[in-house]
């Protein structure tokens, strides 16, 4: 489009100028067309590592996946071949859950009282701005800190590591559900006071409601943020090689944990469970976000 | 009508009781930054107490000897950053930059999908790639690179040898990978909020494509890209896993980028579950300059990304 509004210039008035105009003209043309290639380019150079990934993960992990990968128990010797990493899905989830279940009650009561109670107040902007700080955080940082203030006392176990998560997943959740807060029309809260309810029954019956599609993808997302992480649980959880559905005692896996493990093992059946495990991991982390994408989509135009 | 009156009468202890609960949550996140900050000190203070200032000063790294000078982590953490950034901020610039200026409706969605799924990929699995499929096939790469650019003056300092598939370049590679996706959505927001009328005026003025980025798009959102790119830095320096896998595990402090290094987030998770005693509050202590730093970098990123909205706001 601008390719053609410069070639279309007015020819100037003298011959001199028409001379420079022209080469100048050229110029410009080259460098618009090496800019558009930059841009160009840049696209196809970020898909090419999702490619690249995306096919070992599919082509290694098919191998062992399978019903009998996913229910196993983990071989305990690390020379053994073949299947194995149901305590490894068994941790991840209930890990994952047990996090979930602590960082999105806190996290949309957080954004509650952003939104709806603090506002613009100098505590609540510091809340705010805290909260923003804290997604910036290492998450082997998060490890070492659950270390120091929990396993040290209580021992490995699941409910240390959800414990990580949950606060990696709080600043997440606090920030997606505030966005979303600020998307509900004050007339809908000024209505509901005019029928009479309390402001507390106005947020749980009628902005929450209001804003529960968008609300749900933001946690979607924080989960599936989660369940990849490997950083927090390595020092808190330990090690098993059956599964341990008892998250609050004794220690137990995942399957982020199990991938790094087996990584930089120089033999080939934990690698081969590795890429197994990471294909476990990337459909369960892509089936959360799409189905985020999929739940913002459907409900984003619930309300104006 | 009636009931809901009625329900709501005597309910301000409801409301007071659901206040405290919120005023409660907010209160958590500032807590835990708190708690995390206490309790690394804390456990970090023998090492502090021993060491001084050479804990960062010294490169002198020897737990059998007691001796803990943590500059080749820190060194190694700013160099894979760094190699991150320079590789990930023109291609993040370039995709937001297409998406925004060139591309239709249809395929920014795309693009905005690609973008979530490069994101999505667990760091583990990126770290399992990276040591498993590009260390040893980018390492003959680096071998003709090391033997041809590497022997010029200049240059061999940092493509000279000692070549090796995990080394600080291949962290950096896997970072860029890894922090691309954060960079190229908050640049394509800021970039987003540039007014129409301003790329109107400047294709009006027969501005090239071009010119127009570089005239009405870069003077407005110049500061918005900034931020973006600090945090980016911030994430960069944090990140553990990958970094963990593909760095080679030997600090040294060279600028052979070919070489391997170690970093401290990766050390940390390479080292920590064998670690006692006085090992392993070096360990949390080299975590409590990792979260210090991380957090200077992401303050300063937020204050220029939240002056930037301000100024938008305004606008």
């Amino acid at each position: 489009m601008s390719d053609t509004s410069t070639r279309s210039e007015p020819a100037p008035p003298e011959d001199l100028s028409a001379v420079l105009v022209a080469s100048m003209s050229a110029r410009r043309v080259w460098k618009n067309r090496l800019a558009s290639l930059w841009l160009y380019t840049s696209v196809v150079v970020a898909l090419i590592p999702l490619g690249l990934v995306m096919f070992y993960v599919v082509q290694r992990g098919s191998e062992l996946f399978g019903l009998s990968f996913l229910t196993d128990d983990i071989p305990v010797s690390r020379r053994e071949l073949g299947p194995g990493m149901g305590p490894a899905v068994v941790g991840t989830l209930v890990i994952t859950a047990t996090a979930s279940l602590m960082a999105i009650p806190l996290g949309v009561l957080g954004a509650i009282y952003l939104n709806e109670y603090g506002k613009k107040s100098r505590f609540a902007h510091s809340v705010r701005f805290m909260s923003q700080v804290m997604t910036g955080v290492p998450s082997i940082v998060m490890g070492l800190f659950i270390y120091t203030i929990w396993v040290l006392t209580f021992g490995q176990s699941g409910f240390a590591g959800a414990l990580a998560l949950a606060c990696l997943m709080l600043p997440i959740v606090i920030r997606s559900t505030e966005e979303m807060l600020k998307l509900v029309p004050d007339d809908l809260r000024q209505a509901s006071y005019a029928l009479g309810n309390r402001k507390w029954r106005t947020i749980l019956t009628v902005v929450l409601p209001a804003c529960l599609g968008g609300v749900t993808s933001g946690c979607m997302l924080a989960v599936a943020r989660a369940a990849g992480e490997t950083a927090p649980l390595l020092f808190t959880i330990g090690f098993v090689t059956k599964a341990n559905l008892n998250v609050f005692d004794g220690p137990n896996t995942a399957l982020s944990a199990q991938i790094f493990r087996n990584a930089s093992v120089p033999f080939q059946g934990p690698q081969d469970r590795a890429w197994a495990a990471a294909l476990t991991l990337i459909l369960l982390v892509l089936a959360l976000t799409t189905a985020a994408r999929w739940v913002s989509s459907r409900f984003a135009t619930a309300h104006p | 009508m009636r009931s809901a009156l009625e329900a709501s009468s005597g309910a301000g202890r409801g409301d007071v009781a659901f206040k405290v609960l919120a005023v409660g949550s907010g209160v958590t996140v500032l807590a835990i930054l708190a708690l995390i900050t206490l309790s690394t000190a804390w456990e970090s203070w023998p090492v502090f107490q021993q060491q001084g200032i050479s804990f960062i000063t010294s490169d002198n790294w020897n737990p059998n000897a007691g001796e803990f000078g943590a500059r080749a982590f820190i060194y190694g953490t700013l160099l894979v950053s760094l190699i991150a950034i320079v590789m990930a901020v023109p291609v993040s610039l370039g995709i937001a930059l297409f998406s925004t200026e060139i591309a239709p409706r249809r395929v920014r969605g795309g693009i905005g999908y690609v973008i979530d799924l490069l994101a999505a990929i667990p760091s583990v699995v990126y770290g399992l790639w990276g040591v498993l499929v590009l260390a040893p096939n980018i390492a003959p790469i680096y071998q003709s690179i090391a033997d041809s650019v590497g022997t010029w003056p200049v240059f061999s300092l940092f493509f000279g040898a000692p070549v090796s598939g995990t080394s600080y370049m291949t962290a950096g590679i896997i970072l860029a990978f890894m922090i691309t996706p954060i960079i190229t959505s908050l640049s394509r927001e800021i970039i987003h909020t540039v007014p129409s009328p301003q790329r109107e005026a400047a294709l009006a003025l027969g501005a090239t494509r071009w010119e127009m980025i570089r005239g009405a798009i870069f003077p407005w959102s110049r500061g918005g890209i900034t931020g973006a790119v600090m945090l980016g830095l911030g994430r960069a320096m944090g990140e553990t896993i990958a970094v963990a896998l593909v760095i080679g595990s030997s600090p040294q402090i060279t600028t052979r980028l070919f070489a391997s290094g170690d970093a401290m987030a990766g050390y940390i998770a390479n080292q920590f579950s064998e670690a006692s005693g006085i090992f392993r509050s070096a360990l949390i202590a080299l975590g409590l300059v990792l979260f210090l730093v991380t957090i200077v970098v992401n303050v300063m990123a937020e204050r220029i990304i939240s002056g930037f909205d301000r100024r938008m706001q305004q606008a």
